[in-house]
């Protein structure tokens, strides 16, 4: 049995109903989208034929859910055995930000009735690298539901069952590893294919590195961020002594990636673009600030020993992150012909409604499911 | 702007697309460029022949069933009567565009002169949209190079809409059901050994069909001949017996676009004003797509790599777990720290 414990708490609170509502509102414009199409409801157009709706609700929500991938690169690669406990609520945010990743993909696909010709052989493309992050993603969002399932499995008292999946863990956990690290960098090959429309900001063919390492940044950010959010307003014993010693981590891996991203720029000679005075440069240097803000607070001791800092460096790396596939997807990007873009309410409110959802089910899980372990620390004062 | 620093310019501008990526590293990785099949079949345009009639507009609709096109600010005299497309869209394959300049008064000058274009697939030597496509809806044909669509397969992912450099492939927002719209070179008829539809029906052959190597030779003639000379202007298909439209060499701008650009096209274009100025897009020569194939056969070819990388993990991830089988946690003896 695992140290963790359900965390006993009413699953009806303010916040679940907000979330619970701004939840319905999405489901609402989906709705509407399925009746009248994507044009009605998106500001989508020939220029930018992918919205937010692909950029934040997949390329963005599925690096949140590299949790549990970029916590099993450091406990069982670099056997940081410490950080177990941060496991499984890592593994539960994969788990929702795949499987609505997923969803997400359904609700934008132009041709959504006809998606299982991505699971037919004689329609395989594997130049594609469309192909490969598809099934890799698909892959992936059964992996991370099997290494969660223990959780589950424990809860219903399914214990055979459970004894089995963790007989073969080993496995899952490899593959837990190897699937994100193959379709989080294949995001980035993916722009190499736009490689005429695409700013040389962004534009090199280390895309894929930066792509798969800005996700495990992402992946890190959210642990420490749902860690520091759910024992402060639950009232459970702090983790920041073992997060501090994670941002220590994450604060060297930041730097890397900026000395990488930089090298190359300046080795491909594009950095003069970065004071061109204009939205590409502005967004560039948000993004590169952002990075290096979060990187310098995880450097210093006063820095990892504040509760505040280090939560608001957690907090700029996932902006950084996040802005970082904003910019290369959207901002970067100057189509051929006139065309702009900028969300729609109904894109807005759908992406907010996603976002809500997966934090909703969270909650719900983590109350009534097996996942944190300084639940059942506390378990006896509130039991 | 003397016709020789245009050129420079533009070779410029290209240049500088090119290095968009460093060459050195791209080209590296970079899967080998494609070869223009033999027997690639194409069009020449010739902006220059061009006198915006849009009867290629019109029979391009009519032999692909599309719907006339009516823009929101003219539906108050144009009630669906007349196609007056602006661009090409979900529902248009093949538009006339126009260039304009000042008083736009002499035919194919920059300065206060006008030009027409016509935009539509390229057909290209080594496509994006089939590279990206993940079902395999968009497919090169293996002989004559047409690059056509099938709505059977397509999942409606756009990617190709992103990828094409060229802006060309549609989807059709305005439809719950929609799917993408791109010039197939009326495969349907060629199949019945008749011609695109645009080419057939152009009255001064600015849009003629032929092979690409005998087109090749066509452009080199026309670039070569002297302007102001008399030119007999093939019409329909290049060495059909059609009477040929009897006219003079325009004064060409000393280049082909989709010779070069990314990897070469099977469409080719000619014109008298500098092809930026037309609105078509200066790209390098290297496509798209061998660099992205290229990076991604580097790390997935017959998935050596992953495999290895699999094997890796699994043995790291055992031994890590051996001595605590029975549970996901490595550590639950020791607890927390």
């Amino acid at each position: 049995m695992s140290n963790a414990a359900p965390l006993r708490r009413n699953l009806v609170t303010p916040l679940t109903v907000v979330l619970a509502a701004l939840t319905l509102i999405a489901f609402y414009f989906v709705a509407l989208r399925f009746i009248y199409g994507l044009g009605a409801v998106t500001n989508l157009n020939q220029g930018y034929p992918w919205g937010i709706w692909v950029v934040i609700d997949i390329f963005i929500g599925t690096a949140l859910g590299c949790g549990g991938f970029a916590m099993a690169i450091l406990v069982y690669v670099f056997n940081g055995t410490v950080y177990h406990p941060l496991m499984r609520p890592a593994l539960l945010g994969g788990v929702f930000g795949y499987t609505l990743g997923g969803l997400a993909l359904i609700v934008d696909l132009g041709r959504y009735w006809q998606v299982y010709n991505f699971l037919l052989p004689w329609h395989w493309q594997p130049n594609s690298i469309m192909f490969e992050v598809g099934l890799c993603m698909l892959a992936y969002t059964a992996v991370v539901w099997i290494e969660f399932a223990p959780a589950i499995l424990e809860r219903l008292g399914w214990i055979r069952l459970k004894r089995l999946i963790e007989r073969w863990m080993f496995v899952f956990i490899a593959l837990g590893i190897l699937l994100p690290l193959m379709h989080q960098s294949s995001f980035g090959t993916v722009l190499l294919a736009m490689s005429t429309k695409l700013s040389p900001l962004w534009l090199t063919v280390w895309l894929p590195l930066l792509f798969v390492v800005s996700a495990i940044l992402m992946g890190y950010s959210v642990v420490m961020l749902e860690a520091a959010v759910v024992t402060q307003s639950f009232d459970l014993p702090s983790e920041h002594q073992l997060l501090s010693r994670l941002s220590r981590v994450v604060g060297w891996l930041t730097v890397a990636w900026l000395v990488v991203r930089w090298a190359d720029l300046i080795g491909r000679g594009a950095a003069d673009l970065a004071f061109a005075g204009d939205l590409k440069a502005t967004m560039f240097w948000i993004e590169n600030v952002l990075f290096a803000g979060g990187a310098l607070v995880f450097l210093t001791p006063s820095g990892r020993a504040s509760r505040r800092a280090s939560f608001l460096a957690a907090a700029a790396l996932l902006a950084a992150g996040a802005l970082y596939r904003i910019d290369a997807f959207l901002v970067g990007v100057t189509p051929v012909g006139n065309w702009g873009y900028f969300p729609s309410v109904a894109e807005i409110m759908v992406t907010v409604g996603i976002i809500s959802f997966e934090i909703l089910l969270y909650l719900v899980v983590i109350k009534t499911f097996p996942v944190l372990e300084s639940a059942s620390r506390s378990g006896t004062a509130h039991a | 702007m003397s016709e020789v620093d245009r050129r420079d310019f533009l070779t410029g501008a290209a240049l500088a697309g090119a290095t968009a990526v460093a060459p050195s590293e791209a080209s590296a990785i970079a899967r080998p460029p494609r070869e223009r099949l033999p027997q690639a079949v194409g069009m020449l345009y010739d902006s220059a022949l061009c006198i915006g009639c849009k009867a290629c507009v019109s029979a391009c609709k009519a032999a692909n069933d599309m719907p006339p096109e009516v823009p929101a600010n003219l539906t108050g005299w144009n009630e669906n009567t007349w196609d007056t497309a602006e661009d090409l869209s979900g529902r248009t394959l093949n538009v006339i565009k126009v260039y304009r300049n000042g008083a736009a008064q002499q035919k194919d000058h920059e300065i206060d002169g006008f030009a027409f274009v016509k935009r539509h697939c390229l057909h290209c030597v080594d496509p994006s949209c089939v590279s990206v496509c993940p079902v395999a809806a968009m497919r090169k044909d293996p002989v004559t190079g047409v690059v056509s669509y099938d709505p059977d397969a397509c999942i409606g992912c756009r990617y190709c809409v992103y990828a094409c450099p060229f802006g060309v492939p549609q989807y059709d927002f305005n439809n719950p059901f929609g799917k993408i719209a791109k010039c197939q070179f009326c495969n349907h008829l060629q199949k019945q050994g008749k011609i695109p539809a645009c080419c057939d029906v152009c009255p001064t052959g600015a849009s003629l069909f032929g092979k690409v190597a005998d087109l090749s030779q066509e452009i080199e003639r026309r670039l070569t001949a002297a302007p102001g000379s008399a030119y007999a202007f093939p019409r329909g298909r290049l060495g059909d017996d059609r009477p040929p439209n009897q006219a003079t060499v325009p004064t060409y701008v000393k280049a082909v676009y989709g010779e070069h650009e990314v990897g070469g096209t099977q469409v080719r274009y000619l014109a008298g004003i500098p092809f930026a100025k037309l609105g078509l897009p200066t790209l390098p020569s290297q496509s798209p797509a061998s660099l992205s194939e290229g990076v991604q056969h580097a790390v997935y070819q017959w998935l050596i790599a992953p495999l290895v990388a699999f094997a890796g993990l699994v043995w790291l991830v055992h031994r890590r777990t051996a001595r605590n089988h029975h549970d996901d946690a490595p550590n639950t003896e020791r607890g927390r720290p």
